[in-house]
């Protein structure tokens, strides 16, 4: 076997396996997979996120210094 | 063979391009097509290094962020199609770069989708901006369409299930008679050419015309009128159209 | 410059804060765009490859003519009578595959009937006699399909019916299929020997073959495979059937295509999820909000959200706190004027 394919195969063969049945949530008629929930709620942790966080403008940095 | 006589004066490069720009050549297309071009975006316009002072969060980097996931999403394209779409099922390195486009495609529409939402509450349509909005909602479409002709691309019981699904959708609306979602050769083409190309020209549209109408400015402060005084929200009782 | 300044006049016009905004006059600041992409660049290419090297990516073997008729012979058993009689599917499907079926429509719209068959599938000859026919050294089945053919459609009909009752209850055994006793005539000898062939891997080449040797269009297999329970199971096994929001899901743990919530969610609720034009009717309503999204800079009300919602003023903060609460020293952005032009960023001196 090539040795890039072994260097590849071993070092980024995934560490978590996700080929294993999923979880769902139920609520109502709504169902979803905890995967697509987790993105869902990580995109609005970070709007809310990239909203809050203050951001250093130039002249924020000029005045820090 | 001509040689270049090194004894001979030659123009200057700087001479070359002011002779390129006489008035009595104005009514050429190529002349007229340059100076709409760069009347409308000059080199300080097309890349500012300055913004607006109000361009202070990082709301703003999310749309930075989606081209920059875009381009990763095409390289390992490109990767896998050095290789050919069988193979990232025969070699690890091949899923690896399989991997590596499937997860830049999800941060692709993480990061649209964050930008949408933060554009929305800016109502950045606001000033002359609404076919900057336009191409964007136009762009986040054929992107989705460019992901689903991806996952069809798959070869495998994915592909098998969405296009067997998905058929009904497409055949109900007519579309199905020219786009066969189970004609894996067609799919591949249409991911792989067709609307590759439309999202990039979309997208470049889209960025050229933030960079022509600048970011939208905030919304008049609460007691902030234009010419100083107490008044509203509303800004100027009239605007010139 | 407008057309109306060159006229000599300027046509004025309400100022509408959704729709219009002052040009910005105000305080520019260093920005550096090319450092700006270059860093998102390579957060975009770490997360990536941490996610590529965390989780990899899914892979699922697809079901071939083969692998169905080997793990469930019965069920391709079933299909295949009801391919043979015109009850599948793909046989009552309508356009763009044949006129045995109604397209979708809302009203008198009726897109798919408009544009007609496109990819021809007639499911008897396509899936049963057709491949059984390329059998040439295979004498019983020559027999049995000759028999078949000369026979009348009402004898033809007789025969599927009898064999699709009883099938159901069929069993496989001995490397073949078991079916009940009944007046099946030859019938029973052509499924059997098209399991046979399925499960030889003969059937898969046969169907994607059928028209040329370079085959890149999979239709008619993955027609066949889909008429069957087979893959459906496999499918609802993993969430991914249309009433499990499926069309979001992935295989496995895997996140997938969330962005097609609201597509999904029609699926799930009255008129579309009993309809028989349920997916014209989701496209109809899904098309009619999309314009509305691309409309919102037109639309009031809509346009209205993102003021009313005042999460600008957590956006902008800095900005309204220099307007509001200008400190010594610092330069609070000057009012833009009455004009409604772009924003046009000023020439570096």
């Amino acid at each position: 076997m090539p040795a890039i394919t072994l260097v590849f195969g071993t070092m980024f063969g995934s560490l978590i396996d996700l080929n294993r049945p999923g979880h769902y949530v139920h609520w109502g008629f709504i169902q979803m997979s905890y995967a697509n929930l987790l993105v869902i709620v990580l995109m609005l942790l970070v709007f809310v996120a990239a909203i809050l966080i203050p951001f250093k403008t130039h002249r924020d940095k000029r005045a820090d210094r | 063979m001509t040689v270049l006589d090194p004894k001979v004066e030659r123009p200057d490069q700087a001479d070359l391009d002011k002779a390129a720009d006489r008035p009595e050549d104005a009514d050429q297309w190529t002349a007229r097509i340059r100076h709409t071009a760069v009347e409308a975006l000059p080199p300080q316009r097309l890349l500012p290094d300055r913004q607006p002072a109000y361009v202070a969060s990082w709301i703003y980097v999310f749309g930075v962020a989606t081209v920059a996931a875009l381009l990763v999403v095409i390289a390992t394209g490109l990767v896998l199609a050095v290789m050919g779409p069988n193979w990232w099922h025969v070699s690890s390195t091949g899923l690896f770069v399989n991997s590596l486009h499937l997860w830049s495609v999800e941060v692709f529409f993480f990061a649209m989708v964050v930008h949408l939402w933060g554009k929305f509450f800016m109502a950045a349509w606001r000033g002359k901006r609404r076919a900057t909005w336009i191409t964007g909602v136009v762009s986040f479409l054929v992107s989705v369409g460019a992901a689903f002709t991806g996952y069809l691309s798959q070869q495998n019981f994915d592909s098998q299930w969405i296009s067997t699904q998905a058929k009904d959708g497409i055949n109900s609306t007519g579309a199905g008679a020219i786009f066969n979602v189970t004609n894996f050769g067609q799919m591949l083409m249409w991911h792989i050419v067709l609307l590759p190309l439309c999202v990039i020209a979309l997208v470049g549209v889209h960025v050229l015309m933030v960079r022509l109408r600048g970011v939208v400015p905030p919304f008049a402060a609460d007691d902030e009128t234009p010419d100083g005084s107490q008044g509203s929200v509303d800004g100027p009782a009239e605007v010139s159209a | 410059m407008s057309a109306d300044v060159v006229a000599g006049h300027r046509r004025t016009r309400k100022f509408v804060p959704d729709r219009d905004v002052p040009d910005w006059r105000g305080r520019y600041e260093p920005y550096d765009l090319a450092k700006e992409f270059l860093v998102a660049l390579l957060v975009v290419v770490v997360l990536v490859a941490g996610l590529a090297v965390l989780f990899g990516s899914p892979d699922d073997k697809p079901v071939t003519i083969k692998s169905w008729s080997t793990a469930d012979a019965v069920d391709f058993a079933t299909t295949a009578i009801t391919e043979l009689d015109g009850s599948s599917g793909t046989a009552t499907y309508g356009p763009p595959y044949n006129l045995n079926g109604d397209a979708q429509s809302i009203g008198p719209i009726a897109p798919a009937k408009w544009l007609g068959v496109h990819h021809p599938i007639d499911t008897a000859n396509d899936y049963v006699l057709g491949p059984l026919s390329t059998l040439t050294d295979d004498p019983a089945t020559r027999a049995a399909l000759v028999r078949y053919e000369a026979a009348s459609p009402a004898q033809q009909a007789s025969w599927t019916a009898a064999y699709e009752k009883a099938v159901a209850s069929a069993k496989f055994t001995g490397g073949e299929l078991v079916v009940p006793q009944g007046n099946y005539g030859p019938v029973g000898v052509l499924i059997s020997s098209l399991t046979s062939m399925a499960r030889s891997g003969a059937l898969d080449g046969a169907l994607l073959s059928s028209r040329q040797f370079y085959g890149t269009d999979y239709t008619k297999p993955l027609l066949f495979i889909a008429d069957g329970q087979y893959l459906a199971t496999l499918a609802s096994n993993q969430h991914l059937a249309g009433e499990q929001w499926g069309m979001m899901n992935e295989t496995g743990s895997y996140p997938g295509q969330a962005w097609l919530w609201l597509y999904t969610l029609w699926y799930q609720v009255p008129p579309a999820n009993t309809s028989d034009n349920g997916d014209i009717q989701v496209f109809a309503f899904m098309i009619g909000l999309t314009l509305l999204l691309a409309l919102v800079p037109f639309i009031p009300g809509l346009r209205s959200i993102p003021r009313w919602s005042r999460i600008y003023r957590l956006i902008w903060r800095n900005h309204y706190r220099e307007i509001e609460h200008p400190s010594r020293g610092s330069d609070p952005p000057t009012s833009p004027p009455r004009s409604e032009d772009t924003a046009r960023e000023p020439v570096p001196v």
